[in-house]
């Protein structure tokens, strides 16, 4: 069993506790909701050991380095994220519909990368460009930013997707079910989100000046993560000096993920020297 | 209100703010989409006369200098600065006051608060009240009232400033890029080993621009991963001041070489003509082979008196008889008695010589590659004051994100035997997280048995009120 085979298997692991999760919030089963639960957790420490066994894998290759260095290892620790994440607020605010709307996410990336076979899941050497200690700071916080981002966008998708039960009891999955609280959540992770992506754009920047003498260059890769956090520097100053909320602030969440999805993806079909990615 | 006011209003506000953020990611877009610097006639082709005209017009090629863009870069900065200005001299104020403002009866008329009654009298509660809260916050004080006792307490007032710290990295990012515009260059220079340079080749301009220094080349390497794929660049760089040696380093990608404020950083690298290599002549007379390390372009004796040679050069490739043999190195052959000939020698293949049945048969042995390599030359004087604010932005935002100015107000009234407590408090962020920290206080000092009471009964009534 090798770490390739492994997240193969995980992908589904993590697929299974997506179909629970929103099995349990459309008819309204705890029992599914505490299965997905748990399903999740096993597909984190799945996850956890795969990156791990990856990283050793490199090093009995010699050409060891830390798996976070093209568009494969960076998927996988993204959906890691995106679960971890996820499960701590699963466990903070004793919800699980939020699950409904991130686990879903963590799945089709673990899956693209696993499955498609645009993706090359060889374990391959560092190029000059990318050995320097700056790849890990700068891929391990933009990646957090990206996953608190992914699971704001899946609050601000229940904000508005949210119903209330028909004679107005409590949904039993539903502890949060202060609309106002769910909003309050979206902003806490878009403001952690915001944190660690200002901390990866900066790392990007310093680790660009050490490998190509120019902190910023206007390429697509950065040029997108600064719309990216253009976007959400007016979701903050909207909410904090205008009151915005509720829905005005799902949607600008919704756009800056856009962005988000952007910056990682759609930068690759465009020209630059950031394309490695693919 | 006065013309200037008016001004001062709009540029200190937050939806000019909103509205430059949104035109800046907006218009950052068509950059990514139309691949900046490259030569007009790339962009004639791809979009034809017309278009290539219009885009022009707006600068569209190289749209982040435009003047437009950077126009609206002036109009964020300005924005900031103003609202700094704005509002500091208040957040300052309110941030380091001489006495720090306290208001019970403000703390009452607020909706989140926690009411219950504690078995006591005020005067026995005090200390431990005093206790708990003094752990929970940085600043306490203990002031009595005629009916019992009042606790202040708060955290971070200073955390209001977050925000302009903030807003001061934006500013030094600005100006950080400014002084790299106005007062750096960038540009680009090849050196074949051995070689020196003393002037390099702007990027933007393609003038060149003299140093004040030269830079030598004593040696490039490269070398491979199985894969084939690149593992090292690596120049072995001399800085020489009007001739002497000042500095010698090896510079690889991510490690450049930083002299007097430039920076040399290894970017490219390409093959030139070797210089020196190693030929075997075999002789099929003696059956002797000889070896002898010989220069291009230098001709040479054949041993045993066979005549002189003379290396001409290296073709990448050489077609013989329909097949491509490769690498093949090229000289002339001019024996004692006759016209010189010339003789190709393919690197693949040492015994090709053969063929020719000639005196002796040469093959090359050994040749060292030789390299020219391509070097950024920079210089950048903006790069500390933006390192600084990329320091200070993330400082300010951590202030921003994680502190909050917190205050609390606990309020112990006599009441008969027992005293009325009141647990209230405001935060200027996550109102949320506050609710949860009162309560929590209010269990904490609900739980304190007084001395009263020996081993009695806790406090009871533990009411909550809020919104």
């Amino acid at each position: 069993m090798n770490s390739a085979n492994l997240l193969s298997i995980i992908t589904f692991v993590y697929g299974l506790a997506a179909f629970l999760y929103v099995g349990a919030w459309v008819f309204k089963r705890p029992l599914a909701g505490r299965l997905g639960t748990w399903t999740a957790f096993i597909g984190a420490a799945g996850n956890t050991a795969g990156i791990m066994m990856r990283w050793v894998e490199s090093y009995r290759l010699g050409i060891g380095h830390a798996p976070l260095s093209n568009l494969y290892e960076s998927l996988v620790f993204y959906s890691w994220a995106i679960v971890v994440i996820y499960l701590i607020i699963e466990r903070k605010y004793e919800n699980r519909i939020i699950g409904a709307f991130t686990m879903p996410l963590a799945f089709l990336a673990m899956a693209y990368a696993s499955l498609s076979p645009n993706i090359n899941d060889q374990i391959s050497p560092l190029v000059p460009a990318l050995k320097s200690n700056w790849l890990i700071a700068h891929v391990i916080t933009c990646f957090i930013g990206y996953a608190a981002f992914a699971v704001a966008f899946g609050t601000s998708l229940l904000y508005l997707f949210r119903r209330k039960n028909t004679n107005g009891t409590l949904n039993p999955l539903n502890h949060l079910t202060d609309s106002k609280a769910l909003d309050e959540l979206t902003h806490q992770m878009v403001m952690f989100g915001f944190l660690f992506l200002s901390i990866g754009i900066v790392t990007g920047a310093v680790w660009a000046n050490s490998a190509w003498g120019r902190y910023w260059g206007w390429d697509p890769k950065e040029t997108w993560s600064l719309i990216t956090w253009f976007i959400y520097a007016t979701l903050l100053h909207a909410r904090m000096m205008r009151g915005w909320h509720g829905r005005r602030i799902a949607f600008l969440s919704i756009i800056g993920f856009m962005a988000v999805i952007f910056t990682y993806f759609g930068v690759n079909l465009l020209p630059g020297l950031h394309s490695y990615g693919s | 209100m006065t013309y200037l006011k008016k001004l001062q209003r709009y540029f200190a506000s937050v939806k000019l703010a909103v509205t430059v953020l949104l035109l800046l990611a907006a218009t950052s877009i068509i950059g990514t989409l139309i691949p900046q610097n490259e030569s007009p006639a790339a962009y004639l082709r791809e979009y034809g006369e017309f278009v290539y005209r219009m885009f022009s017009l707006f600068d569209l090629f190289d749209m982040y200098h435009s003047w437009w863009f950077t126009f609206l870069l002036v109009i964020l900065t300005i924005n900031v600065v103003v609202c700094s200005l704005n509002r500091l001299p208040a957040t300052w104020k309110i941030s380091f006051p001489k006495i720090r403002p306290f208001n019970v009866s403000r703390f009452r008329d607020l909706s989140q608060k926690e009411e219950f009654t504690a078995n006591g009298s005020p005067e026995t509660l005090k200390k431990a009240y005093r206790r708990v809260i003094s752990r929970g916050f940085r600043y306490s004080r203990l002031e009595d009232t005629d009916k019992g006792f009042c606790i202040f307490a708060e955290n971070w007032r200073w955390s209001r400033l977050g925000v302009h710290i903030v807003h001061l990295s934006v500013i030094l990012f600005l100006l950080g890029g400014l002084m790299g515009s106005i007062f750096g260059f960038d540009g680009s220079v090849t050196i074949a080993e051995g070689e020196s340079a003393k002037s390099i080749k702007l990027t933007n301009t393609g003038k060149p621009h003299g140093l004040d220094f030269e830079i030598r080349c004593d040696d490039f390497n490269v070398s491979f991963y199985d894969s084939g794929a690149p593992r090292e660049y690596r120049s072995s760089l001399t800085i020489l001041e009007k001739g002497s040696e000042v500095l010698k380093k090896d510079i690889i990608v991510n490690a450049p070489l930083s002299y007097k404020g430039i920076r040399i950083y290894q970017s490219s690298y390409g093959r030139i003509q070797p210089k020196e290599l190693t030929v075997s002549l075999t002789s099929g007379k003696t059956g002797k082979t000889y070896k002898k390390v010989v220069l291009i372009g230098q001709g040479f004796e054949l041993p045993e008196g066979r005549g002189k040679f003379l290396f001409k050069g290296v073709k990448r490739s050489y077609d013989f008889r329909g097949r491509n043999l490769g690498e093949t190195f090229w000289g002339l052959l001019t024996p004692n008695d006759g016209n010189p000939i010339d003789v190709m020698l393919p690197l693949r293949f040492p015994k090709f010589d053969r063929m020719r049945k000639g005196d002796l048969t040469i093959s090359v042995v050994h040749y060292a590659p030789r390299y020219f390599t391509g070097l950024l030359v920079k210089k950048d004087p903006g790069v500390g004051v933006i390192y600084a604010g990329c320091v200070v932005m993330i400082m300010g935002l951590c202030i921003v994100f994680l502190l909050s100015h917190q205050r609390v107000c606990i309020e112990v009234v006599r009441s008969g035997n027992t005293s009325r407590v009141m647990v209230a408090g405001t935060a200027d962020k996550n109102r949320i997280g506050m609710q949860k920290k009162l309560r929590r206080i209010s269990r904490n000092l609900a739980s304190i048995e007084t001395h009263d009471t020996v081993g009695g009964p806790r406090a009871q009534n533990t009411r909550v009120v809020y919104e």
